[in-house]
């Protein structure tokens, strides 16, 4: 399988989400420069977390515009799978390709810790692999994570099953104290409506080792191999 | 012509920032004060060849990248304080 790790100037997580995918699960990386038209064949595109361009104006607003985002954006309608991580999420958003906005989170404290997410639907290529209502323990590392969605939108999100995980304390309830942002229904990750773009606040790049005290972050990117593996098996 | 861009965060959409700002405004005895949002504000230049055109192009960019629709309002208003400009404007008008 072929990934692409988009670089945007001031994303901090491609390195990671490369090591990750390379060193601890031996896939095919490629990083890409955001400068650059999408070239070459690719499986799924991941956009990490960061300060693109120092989050100026609004997180991801101006990275939407480089360059490379043409490239992503057709990919995604094709039907490739994108993942946005953090920054990517935020980014994502603001290209359109996922609904919603990330705002400032609502304590306004940059956030640092781990959390526990729950596991909301498992029809799609990022979470096929994790059975429903699971929970992760996923690292998150934001300022501005705060899901926002207008109610009708909301309402979209709900009825086409669109919210992928939420933040739940550790026995699995999304209370509002086990909300670290203030996102509305403890919403952390949700995907497009035809389930190929997914993007979420938390690192899965960053949950990928005993070392790094969870290995919950790679249930996402396994479950994404095998949905490659099993569509592979199909066109055989 | 010079243009002054507001951009507010919409009815609805949590203003943390606003808060803590009215909380500090009440600390230091301005209890009078409520509702306290914040927003943004820019200002720019632009070459226009009427104000018609001007409002067209402002309102692309604000729509494209110094607004989120989905989180964000925005008014701005056009500024034609040198005399040169006015007189660029009527002509511009007259061209209309």
């Amino acid at each position: 399988m072929r990934w692409g790790v988009i670089v945007f100037p001031g994303s901090c997580d491609d390195q990671d989400v490369f090591n990750c995918l390379k060193r601890e699960m031996g896939q095919k990386v490629k990083r890409l420069w955001h400068k650059d038209a999408l070239a070459g064949q690719f499986d799924c595109l991941i956009l990490p977390g960061g300060f693109s361009y120092g989050d100026y104006l609004r997180c991801g607003a101006m990275a939407r515009f480089s360059p490379i985002m043409h490239g992503v954006v057709k990919f995604a309608q094709s039907g490739g799978l994108v993942l946005g991580i953090c920054n990517g999420f935020q980014i994502l958003c603001e290209a359109g390709l996922l609904p919603g906005a990330l705002v400032r989170n609502v304590g306004l404290q940059f956030v640092c810790q781990q959390v526990y997410l729950r596991v909301e639907e498992t029809d799609t290529a990022f979470t096929r692999g994790i059975g429903k209502g699971q929970l992760l323990r996923l690292p998150i590392k934001h300022g501005e994570g705060c899901y926002y969605a207008d109610a009708l939108t909301l309402e979209r999100l709900r009825k086409n099953r669109q919210i992928l995980l939420r933040y739940v304390d550790p026995k699995g309830k999304p209370l509002p104290s086990a909300n670290p942002n203030g996102s509305l229904e403890n919403i952390a990750g949700v995907c497009n409506e035809t389930r190929n773009v997914f993007g979420l606040m938390p690192h899965p790049e960053d949950a990928c080792s005993k070392l790094l005290g969870s290995e919950d972050g790679l249930r996402i990117f396994s479950s994404i191999a095998a949905h490659h593996g099993a569509g592979e098996k199909r066109h055989a | 012509m010079r243009i002054k861009i507001f951009i507010s965060l919409k009815k609805g959409v949590l203003d943390p920032q606003g808060k803590a700002i009215e909380r500090s405004l009440h600390t230091l005895g301005y209890a009078e004060v409520q509702g306290v949002r914040m927003g943004k504000y820019l200002e720019l230049d632009m070459d226009a060849a009427s104000r018609t055109a001007a409002e067209r192009r402002i309102r692309e960019m604000c729509d494209k990248l110094l607004a989120n629709p989905v989180i964000e309002d925005y008014r701005f208003e056009i500024e034609s304080d040198a005399p040169s400009a006015i007189g660029h404007q009527s002509e511009a008008k007259e061209k209309d």
